[in-house]
């Protein structure tokens, strides 16, 4: 597969049109806060996940810039609301200005969470092979929240997602946290992991796959972990193309429709954070900003770090588009796990 | 239409309730309670017994919905295989046995 396909907009006359859903259901979702800064500072990955939305890949060159990454900590800096900084990628420590990044943020007293793969600890940098062991130690000591995609337990369903061997680093990734004390009780070292279907199905329930997880891993790999969130593809850029693809898109589609739960869409992830991008634009999510969607306040201006306004962007009306069934389907889903 | 077992025939699984609303409203409501829900067995459980149960009956429309089923309660192939593994070793024991009807007939014909 390819690492770089082409982004593909919304299309405007679709039929899932999700904000036409929430108009007929009376429900209305502003932003509630911003409590989270989320920040995709490269799209560089030493992996090439087959669904991943960010079409990260070690051919990827994008990069925020040392502006950019000054100008969030500024942002994070001057405003206290904004608790938690999400560094994301790609894999966000191959970018050269990562464990500074992380550092400042920490010194500010901000509870930095990073969307680590586990693997790029083994790969190290895939285009200048700088080693990446440091990192299990590197987390600890800036007491790092880190938060690891693992789509199922065991080999056939991670590697079918995830590339070939990517399972058995994983456990060794893993290994080596636990070695540090992260998702030790009592450690007060978070290691969460993130689960995803591997095709084209909602998730399990967030608290028995969890115990599935802490029994399969614990008993075959002896390790640990504290909490999995669930998270439902979206149907964007690679997954997308699998579904048109394979032509699974409309099945997808309707069985995320008929799994709308108002409950769920209450609790989106978008209405209590924002996302950056390596070029300093934001977004209301991870998943508008690999659409493009830019974050707009209310008069239509796109919003960017370097003139940000607290005020101005909590007054934003939120961006949704078909893809954002993906998060009010069944339990819902966000980059913390179910939301309903 | 040019074959039978359509599979996009699934998703017309509803229209049966043509001609017999409140009978297909009951049979609904007791496959939802008996199928849908954790009880004394959990959801996985059930749709790993209703995989096993679609081979044994053969029905490819079961199959395709109960293989997501599992996949959507946290099942793995390995358990999914197991369950269809039940279903096919049940079949032949139901036939092996019925060769003691077999032999204790033999019993009556053989001098």
């Amino acid at each position: 597969m390819s690492a770089i396909l082409k982004i593909r907009a919304v299309d405007e006359r679709s039929k899932y049109d999700f904000e036409s859903q929430l108009r007929r259901r009376g429900i209305e979702l502003p932003p509630l806060s911003i409590d989270t800064l989320q920040v995709n500072i490269t799209k560089l990955c030493n992996q090439v996940c087959r669904h991943c939305h960010v079409d990260a890949g070690p051919q990827r060159r994008e990069m925020l810039s040392p502006e950019g990454i000054a100008r969030c900590l500024e942002i994070l800096e001057r405003h206290p609301q904004i608790a938690k900084l999400d560094i994301t990628g790609g894999a966000p420590e191959l970018h050269p200005g990562f464990d500074a990044f992380v550092e400042k943020a920490a010194a500010l007293g901000k509870h930095v969470m990073v969307r680590h793969n586990l693997t790029v600890q083994l790969d190290g940098h895939p285009q200048t092979g700088q080693s990446k062991e440091y990192l299990p130690q590197f987390f600890a000591k800036n007491r790092v929240e880190v938060i690891s995609s693992l789509p199922y337990y065991q080999e056939y369903f991670t590697d079918a997602q995830r590339g070939s061997g990517v399972f058995k680093k994983s456990m060794e990734g893993m290994r080596r946290l636990n070695r540090e004390g992260y998702g030790i009780e009592g450690s007060g070292l978070l290691l969460n992991l993130v689960y995803n279907p591997v095709g084209p199905y909602l998730p399990a329930g967030q608290a028995s796959l969890e115990a599935d997880y802490k029994r399969e891993l614990k008993d075959k790999f002896g390790l640990a972990f504290n909490h999995l969130f669930i998270m439902t593809n979206m149907p964007i850029n690679r997954f997308k193309l699998h579904l048109d693809k394979s032509g699974q898109y409309e099945a997808y589609m309707e069985k995320l429709l008929a799994a709308f739960n108002p409950a769920a869409a209450a609790g989106v992830m978008c209405r209590s954070l924002l996302s950056v991008d390596h070029e300093g634009r934001l977004y209301d999510c991870d998943f508008n900003q690999m659409l493009e969607m830019d974050a707009v306040d209310a008069k239509g201006t796109k919003l960017t770090i370097f003139d940000f306004d607290f005020a101005r962007a909590l007054q934003r009306p939120i961006r949704f588009g078909d893809h954002c069934f993906g998060c009010t389907a069944g339990a819902g889903s966000s980059c913390g796990g179910a939301t309903a | 239409m040019s074959n039978y077992y359509e599979s996009e025939d699934l998703k017309k699984f509803g229209d049966i309730g043509q001609h017999a609303k409140s009978l297909a409203d009951d049979f609904f409501k007791y496959y939802g309670h008996a199928t849908g829900t954790d009880g004394a067995l959990s959801k996985r459980e059930k749709a790993l017994i209703a995989l096993a149960v679609s081979h044994a009956q053969k029905c490819p429309y079961c199959i395709d919905a109960y293989t997501t089923q599992c996949l959507e309660t946290g099942a793995n192939p390995e358990q999914m295989m197991e369950a269809v593994h039940v279903a096919a070793v049940m079949q032949a024991g139901i036939t092996l046995v019925h060769s003691v009807q077999m032999q204790n007939h033999l019993k009556k014909m053989v001098l």
